[in-house]
């Protein structure tokens, strides 16, 4: 049988969901994924022993195991110790902890990058260490990083698909659901990749809209 | 005659290893003095200056502000405190600025009144457009860092430090980052400081500011205080070898 695009207005409705849920659990993974790579490199630079050694198992779990199997254990996982997470907030957890540990690598590059002369300008000004450390070394370190976190943020658009597997019905599995009642596959995959593809447009606009808002403040 | 000095630094000495930087350098300050420190590179004038605020810390010795000891030793929580007091009374202006990009002039300028004098933002405010008005600079209150010329951006640096309302001001080779047509304005602005009797200590290099603001010079070699003296003496009869050698080199350098 040929390419038949007329089974896809029929279900327009459920892939909009989908949509949907692949819009909100990335934005709410990409918003843990950066305040928690903060968290995580502060921690990994300026934290005490007994802190910083827990991180970095919790980093290297997070990095060196596949991310499929990170959801896997998150949702089914930890039923078994009496932890039952709704399948949205596993996804949310198991996307935005990985993408921390990754943002929390190139945070803790920006952070070493920053001048030791703006370290000092602010001691010199009576500032704290950990005054300083928050609003003025962090801020900056954080906005010479926006380019290569804003990567890991189109990457983290493109794992969310991952989630389907725990069944959070987001693009690809209602792609999956439409192709189970059509027989379609061809068709409802490449209507879920062009949904995939619009919303990196704008993600990638609001990435370059914020690179240019901070132009001037680096 | 013996009126108590403002600053006192005590047998200062400080070792990087087996360096010896700071060889037991005592300097007694007064209220309003200027001073400039002079010397060839190497021979610790950053590192004397720095440890008035505790930047670079002394080995060993005291340095006083007032009957306030800075370098108290202290358990290291209580000596955090201590010394963000203490800074927040001594002004330092740097060779390249340090002004934080990320902030606006107006940022630069309320962020330490604000965090650490719990100034409103209405009070912050005025306070950095009157430190900006007199640093010439009020008209650039919404700029960013990267947006100032180096000239403006000393300027700024001098109004953020003059906005913690300091006892005393720190200059380290302010103008030496400097193109030289934007020298003037820099220095314009700290002898307005100096007519304000604000106590001042000035590394520089710059031997004609230094002849016409300072109240006393110092000049520095291989981490002691070689002679010092009022500007007319050091620079037209100076009584040391090492400094005659230094002067007629560096004013040859100037010439050309
Ligand atoms: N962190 C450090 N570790 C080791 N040696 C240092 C350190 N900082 C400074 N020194 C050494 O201390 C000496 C004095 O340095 P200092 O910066 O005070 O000189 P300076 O008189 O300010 O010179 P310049 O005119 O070049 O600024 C130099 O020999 C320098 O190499
Ligand atoms: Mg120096």
């Amino acid at each position: 049988m040929g390419l038949d695009f007329t089974v896809l207005p029929a279900f327009f409705a459920l892939l909009l969901v989908g949509a949907g849920w692949t819009i909100a659990i990335t934005v709410a993974a990409a918003i843990l994924s950066f305040f928690g790579g903060i968290f995580l490199a502060v921690i990994a630079l300026y934290g005490p022993a007994v802190l910083r050694y827990p991180f970095r198992l919790f980093a290297w779990l997070f990095m060196g195991t596949p991310l499929l199997l990170q959801l896997f254990l998150i949702y089914f996982g930890l039923i078994q110790i009496g932890i039952d997470l709704p399948a949205f907030v596993a996804g949310v957890i198991g996307l935005g902890l990985h993408f921390a540990v990754y943002n929390s690598d190139i945070i803790q590059a920006g952070i070493l990058a920053v001048d030791r002369g703006q370290y000092e300008g602010a001691r010199t000004l009576g500032l704290s260490r950990v005054q300083t450390i928050a609003r003025i070394v962090v801020p900056q370190a954080v906005r010479s990083v926006i380019p290569p976190i804003g990567n890991n943020m189109i990457a983290l658009l493109k794992d969310s698909a991952l989630v389907s597997v725990i069944g959070v019905t987001e693009l690809t599995l209602t792609a999956q659901l439409a192709i189970s009642r059509t027989f379609r596959p061809f068709e409802f995959y490449l209507a879920a990749a062009a949904c995939y593809y619009l919303i990196n447009l704008v993600l990638e606009a609001g990435l370059r809209h914020i690179e240019r808002r901070i132009q001037m403040a680096r | 005659m013996t009126e108590k000095p403002f600053i006192d630094i005590r047998h200062a000495a400080k070792s990087y290893g087996a360096l010896e930087v700071l060889k037991d350098i005592s300097l007694q300050v007064q209220k309003g003095q200027i001073v400039a420190i002079i010397g060839p590179s190497g021979s610790g004038k950053s590192t004397l200056l720095r440890a008035i605020n505790d930047l670079d810390p002394l080995t060993s010795g005291e340095v006083w502000l007032e009957d306030m000891l800075v370098n108290k030793p202290l358990s290291p929580r209580q000596y955090e405190r201590h010394i963000n007091q203490m800074r927040q009374q001594i002004g330092m202006v740097f060779q390249h600025f340090n002004l934080f990009p990320h902030l606006t002039v107006r940022g630069n300028i309320t962020l330490a009144p604000k965090m650490l004098k719990k100034l409103s933002d209405a009070e912050a405010n005025a306070l950095a457009e009157r430190q900006l008005a007199h640093v010439g600079m009020l008209d650039r209150i919404d700029y960013y860092p990267s947006q100032l010329s180096g000239g403006q951006k000393q300027r700024v640096a001098i109004a953020r430090a003059l906005a913690m309302e300091p006892k005393v001001m720190l200059f380290d080779e302010v103008t030496s980052a400097l193109d030289p047509e934007l020298v003037e304005e820099v220095n314009l602005a700290m002898k307005k400081l100096a007519e304000e009797h604000m106590t001042m200590i000035i590394v520089t290099h710059e031997m004609g500011f230094a002849q016409d603001v300072c109240d006393r010079v110092l000049f520095m070699d291989q981490g002691v205080v070689v002679e010092e003296g009022p500007p007319e003496v050091i620079f037209r009869a100076p009584k040391h070898e090492r400094t005659r050698n230094f002067l007629r080199k560096h004013l040859q350098g100037n010439a050309q």
